[in-house]
């Protein structure tokens, strides 16, 4: 007789914890072949909320983090996504319907591109920052920040784990925390990747993923006043011009839908900082 | 009531960190092509400065040596690391910081063993630095697009490497690190009286499972490292080291085509204003120069104190240096190390008898100075004029050598009147006069409020006869790169096509037998 | 319209440094003439400090140091008769089970528990020099310090009438914080003399600068200088009822200013660090730095105290570590 398993919950990651919908709804998550995986959280607009305070509250310690530090947290990360490489292909291959070997790649693309972000992170400052050679006694340097919070709808379709490092990485690295909208119908990998955080060094909050319909939760994050940027990588099918329009009334840093999923770049870590310039005097008497 | 004990709280109990963690073996060879073979020069000890003793025996490399650590290097490069990805690259490289963080421990006693420097620095400041080396320049692999050399810039070649022994395992990371993360392969000497760290570096190679020949490790003394940088087929030379073997190797590699870097020595400027924060100040002093025993090519060696602070300076100075420890290295307590080498105390004491000589005023606090070994107390020198030898010379020990100014601009004056310009420091309270002090200053890297701080992402290197090129940061990357079009139309050798394959996983390296 | 310079109180060791007509502006110039510190620097220093390693013997004696030098403290608005005979039970005898324990430096307490700890203490009420325990109070509306000055001087003189070897009064941050150093200056001269007793003797008087409220550390170098001119015998950091309390750089900066006043005028001040101080990892740290910054000479009741409560039971654990060679746990040591 076949051993009987132990089916996992799959629950939303805010701030650190694993907590049901606060709505208490659920959602089916079915696999290619339209099986039954399992009873996803249906997150709503009181969760989203909930993730944007946690989202917050972990800002300063993370981006008061050295960039080597980050880099650190980070490659850790790529470290036990390496260990727990099976689980993930498994969550792909049911939830895609794609075979083993395709899946094997897409993680392993996963990891490499989660480890390219992570050695940006004592880097970029060099990259995107600079001395600027002013007419005057004065000293100037411009640096670029990180902008605080980002919302992030992920890809929709595809490859699940790939479009959620895709978009998730390159917000942290220079320092962001953020709050991501995980792909509706494949969203398991994408709660995996949490409890990946959870277990890594990742402060609490750094990460916050949300499951569930990205067309309720993307206006609220889209309008929230806490919400510093809005990563629209993976919300072409949705109506995400109201949503850019929502979002310039905070006059909120906004990414275009990108149909697809995002290739690794610089400019999308440099999308989320803000370059700040400071002057100072110089004298010798 | 118990009576109070008679002696000391300040002499602190023994705290002794165990040489048990090390498995040294009795005798190393050469680490060439991922393994380690038989030296045909003459082998040579490595012994302990504090107390003598024996370590192990080192194979030492001759000519042919040398010319098979470079044909290994050049083969690895050809067929190998140059058709590595450079996110590949990157994740060997992050291997080996992993592995150096995880036998942290074991580094830096062997780094103390072999160096004389106290178990505290090579242990919170040394090793940590290491790791930190490599982490930073794995991250660079696979972004040289970016390092301003334009779209994808070329590798070198082969580069080879001679470092000092003042910072033996942190000397090799700087070498090592950036030349690999932007693809070349390095065969590497260090210096003759510190090669164990280096040793027990090429086991953390091997688990790292690095492929053969991309780094190797050859030891001997001066005529190996003159092989090595003369090699017809190396195409890039970096050493650190003094400036009178800096020139020789600047003259013997001129019209060769090889790119140099060279890191020499200093005698920095440690200009402290009147409206210094006091307390910070004097730390800064003293880490300036007795920091490593002062065996650091940008110590703070001259200390320039404004005229009208000169006395409390010096009286603050000498009750400092008065909790200074001088003793063991493997003591965590330890402050001041063993001189690392009967050479290098003979030197410090000759130029410091030099420098009474002269004239200037010397004190050292009281200091129990050990039987054997190589050991010298803490020294300065005040009413040391610029025209003494010991404001000119180099004397890499810890004497500090103290001199007055006036004003700013005499402060950079005398500070900048050195052929050399490794670094200086600057101590004041008011933010536009330092960043005009440091507008000035003719040194690579010049500290405002601290001293003796290093980063894998902060370029350092000197001016004028300090040497040129930078090593850390965005611009150390650059030193082992060159631009795609750089000598395209010049005939000079290209790069190998890339070819986009993995490489073999099995590892073509023999099993090393234990 | 002419200014008149406000005179401040007489004070003899600010009249002596400063000099001539003792006036706020007078007072200010000295303190905003101190050298600055550098926060990096400092607390580089003090990491420094910390990384120490202190083993066998040198433990064993900074332990039984430490003990000696506590002021086991209870500052709660529930504090009763007896808590308070409670903690004097622990402060004579820490540790039952080993009565070579040695005994803490004094018990801590409101103004108005004095009594009952005065009566707890009995025979071996005394000066912590000679072996016995002494009784500190706070006083001066603490901790907020609050209150106008005839009620934070009522309140001192109340705790010295009970019988307070000790006061442990509060500086007006709010005073300083916008620059009234005069008035900070004379409260702490008017409390040092409600501090006087019948026969002439004054109960000691330990300054609480509440180091997080300064906030910065050029702040606290000045009201350090500020406390030790208008006559504190300490300085104290902390309240221990605002974050942070006590830290290692702050208590360092103190005890350098401590040292550049022997060095000026040949007398001592104490230095206190309170709240926060847990751990006896932490509290030997502490010890190093003192006897690294000021000379072991400081190590005494009568120049060096750490507040603390819950500090005793790991010191004592510890303690048991080192005597039995086993780890010890939460039941061997009592609860006061």
């Amino acid at each position: 007789m076949t051993r009987l398993t132990i089916p996992k919950t799959y629950k939303l990651a805010i701030g650190g914890k694993f907590p049901r919908s606060e709505s208490g709804r659920t959602y089916e998550v079915v696999a290619a072949d339209g099986s039954f995986l399992a009873n996803a959280a249906k997150a709503s607009r009181k969760d989203a909320r909930d993730a944007v305070v946690a989202a917050r509250k972990a800002v300063s310690g993370w981006s008061g983090a050295t960039g080597y530090n980050r880099g650190q947290v980070l490659y850790r990360i790529a470290e036990l996504l390496e260990g727990r490489r099976s689980q993930f292909v498994d969550e792909i291959v049911a939830s895609e319907g794609v075979t083993r070997a395709a899946a094997s790649t897409q993680v392993d693309t996963a990891i490499d591109t989660w480890v390219w972000y992570a050695g940006w992170a004592d880097k970029y400052v060099q990259a995107a920052g600079n001395g600027n050679p002013v007419s005057g006694p004065y000293f100037n340097l411009s640096t670029p920040e990180p902008t605080g919070v980002v919302a992030v709808i992920a890809p929709q379709s595809g490859a699940s784990l790939l479009g959620l490092v895709g978009v998730v990485a390159p917000a942290l690295v220079s320092g962001n925390t953020v709050v991501v909208i995980a792909s509706e119908a494949a969203p398991l990998s994408a709660i995996s990747l949490a409890e990946v955080f959870a277990t890594s060094d990742v402060p609490g909050g750094v990460i916050n993923v949300l499951t569930g319909s990205p067309a309720e939760m993307a206006p609220w994050l889209a309008s929230h006043a806490d919400v510093n940027a809005l990563d629209l990588a993976g919300a072409e099918a949705l109506d995400w011009i109201e949503l850019q329009v929502l979002a310039a009334d905070t006059l909120k840093r906004v990414l275009a839908p990108v149909g697809g999923i995002p290739a690794p770049s610089l400019e999308r870590i440099v999308a989320f900082t803000e370059t700040k310039t400071v002057w100072h005097t110089k004298s010798l008497i | 009531m118990a009576t109070e004990p008679t002696s000391s709280f300040l002499e602190y109990a023994p705290a002794p960190e165990s040489t048990a963690i090390l498995s040294l073996k009795s005798d190393y060879g050469l680490f060439i092509d991922g393994e380690f073979v038989a030296g045909n020069g003459t082998p040579f000890a490595t012994i302990s400065p504090a107390t003598e003793r024996h370590i192990a025996t080192i194979a030492s490399a001759n000519a042919h040596d040398v010319d098979t650590a470079v044909a290994a290097a050049r083969a690895a490069y050809d067929t190998t690391w140059s058709r590595l990805s450079g996110a590949d690259r990157g994740k060997y490289l992050f291997r080996i910081a992993r592995l150096v963080q995880e036998r942290a421990r074991e580094l830096a006693v062997a780094e103390s063993l072999d160096n004389g420097k106290p178990i505290k620095e090579s242990r919170d400041v040394d090793v940590p630095l290491v790791a930190a080396w490599f982490f930073y320049y794995a991250g660079w692999a696979d972004k040289l697009d970016y390092a301003g050399l334009g779209a994808d810039p070329r590798a070198l070649g082969v580069a080879a490497q001679v470092i000092p022994w003042n910072f033996p395992l942190l000397m090799l990371a700087w070498k090592i690190a950036p030349a690999l993360a932007a693809g070349n392969t390095v065969v590497l000497k260090p210096a003759e009286t510190t090669p164990l760290t280096a040793l027990l570096f090429a086991e953390i190679l091997q688990q790292a499972d690095l492929p053969p020949g991309v780094v190797n490790i050859i030891t001997g003394a001066g005529e190996t490292g003159e092989a090595l940088v003369n090699h017809p087929d190396v195409n890039k030379v970096a050493f650190t080291g003094s400036t009178a073997v800096g020139r020789a190797i600047a003259k013997s590699t001129a019209g060769t085509g090889k790119r140099l870097t060279l890191e020499l020595g200093g005698k920095a400027a440690n200009i402290v204003f009147d409206d210094a924060p006091i307390d910070q100040a004097i730390e800064g002093i003293v880490n300036g120069i007795f920091f490593n025993q002062g065996h650091v090519c940008c110590a703070g060696s001259r200390l320039l104190v404004q005229e009208n602070v000169h006395d409390e300076v010096v009286d603050r100075l000498k009750a400092r240096l008065s909790t200074l420890r001088l003793g063991d290295p493997l003591d965590k307590n330890t402050d001041i190390g063993a001189i690392n080498s009967r050479e290098q105390l003979e030197r410090v004491r000759a130029l410091s008898d030099i420098g009474e000589a002269e004239g200037a005023e010397r004190w050292s606090p009281a200091c129990d100075i050990p039987t054997d070994g190589f050991w010298f107390a803490p020294t300065i020198f005040t009413n040391v004029s610029t025209s003494h030898r010991i404001a000119r010379e180099e004397i890499f020990g810890p004497v500090l050598s103290v001199l007055t100014f006036r004003t700013p601009a005499e402060a950079i004056a005398k500070a900048n009147n050195t052929p050399y310009g490794l670094s200086a420091g600057i101590w004041s309270d008011k933010g536009s006069k330092i960043l005009a002090v440091a507008d000035q200053l003719r040194a690579g890297v010049v500290w405002a409020n601290t001293f003796n701080r290093f980063d894998p992402a902060s370029p350092f290197g000197g001016y004028k006869e300090s040497g040129y090129g930078r090593e850390g940061g965005r611009h150390g990357l650059t030193a082992y790169l060159e631009s795609s079009g750089w000598g395209a139309d010049r005939g000079l050798r290209s790069a190998p096509a890339r070819i986009e394959s993995s490489p073999t996983k099995k590892s073509r390296r023999k099993q090393a037998a234990k | 319209m002419t200014i008149a310079p406000i005179t401040l109180a007489p004070a003899q060791r600010a009249v002596e440094l400063i000099g001539g007509d003792l006036t706020e502006k007078s007072l200010r110039l000295h303190l905003e003439g101190l050298s600055g510190v550098d926060a990096v620097g400092l607390e580089q220093r003090a990491a420094d400090l910390g990384s120490r390693s202190i083993k066998t013997t040198s433990k064993a004696r900074a332990l039984d140091t430490i003990i000696r030098l506590i002021d086991l403290t209870t500052l709660e608005g529930a504090d009763t008769p007896g808590k308070v005979r409670s903690l004097v039970a622990k402060a004579l005898t820490p540790d039952p089970a080993d009565l070579s324990t040695p005994r803490v430096a004094a018990v801590c307490v409101y103004g108005d528990m004095v009594p009952h700890a005065v009566q707890a203490l009995g025979a071996a009420h005394g000066d912590p020099d000679a072996g016995l325990v002494s009784v500190a109070a706070v006083a001066t509306a603490f901790p907020s310090g609050r209150a106008l000055l005839p009620v934070k001087l009522a309140d001192t003189r109340d705790a010295v009438a009970a019988g307070a070897d000790e006061i442990d009064m509060v500086i007006d941050r709010g005073a300083f914080l916008s620059g009234r150093y005069g008035e900070v200056f004379d409260q702490i001269v008017a409390v040092k003399d409600a501090c006087r007793r019948d026969d002439g003797t004054f109960a000691h008087l330990k300054v609480i600068l509440e180091t997080g409220e300064l906030n910065t550390y050029d702040n606290v170098r000045r009201a350090s200088w500020l406390a030790i001119l208008a006559g504190g015998d300490f300085i104290k950091t902390s309240t221990g009822k605002v974050a942070p309390a006590a830290t290692l750089p702050v208590t360092l900066l103190m005890l350098q200013v401590v040292r550049d006043w022997h060095v000026l005028t040949g007398e001592r001040i104490g230095v206190k660090p309170a709240g926060g101080i847990r751990t006896s990892k932490d509290a030997i740290k502490y010890l190093v730095t003192v006897a690294e910054t000021v000379g072991e000479e400081w190590l005494v009741p009568h120049l060096f105290r750490f507040g603390a409560s819950s500090l005793l039971n790991d010191v004592l654990l510890q303690r048991q570590k080192m005597t039995t060679g086993h780890y010890s746990g939460p039941d061997y040591v009592t609860v006061d």
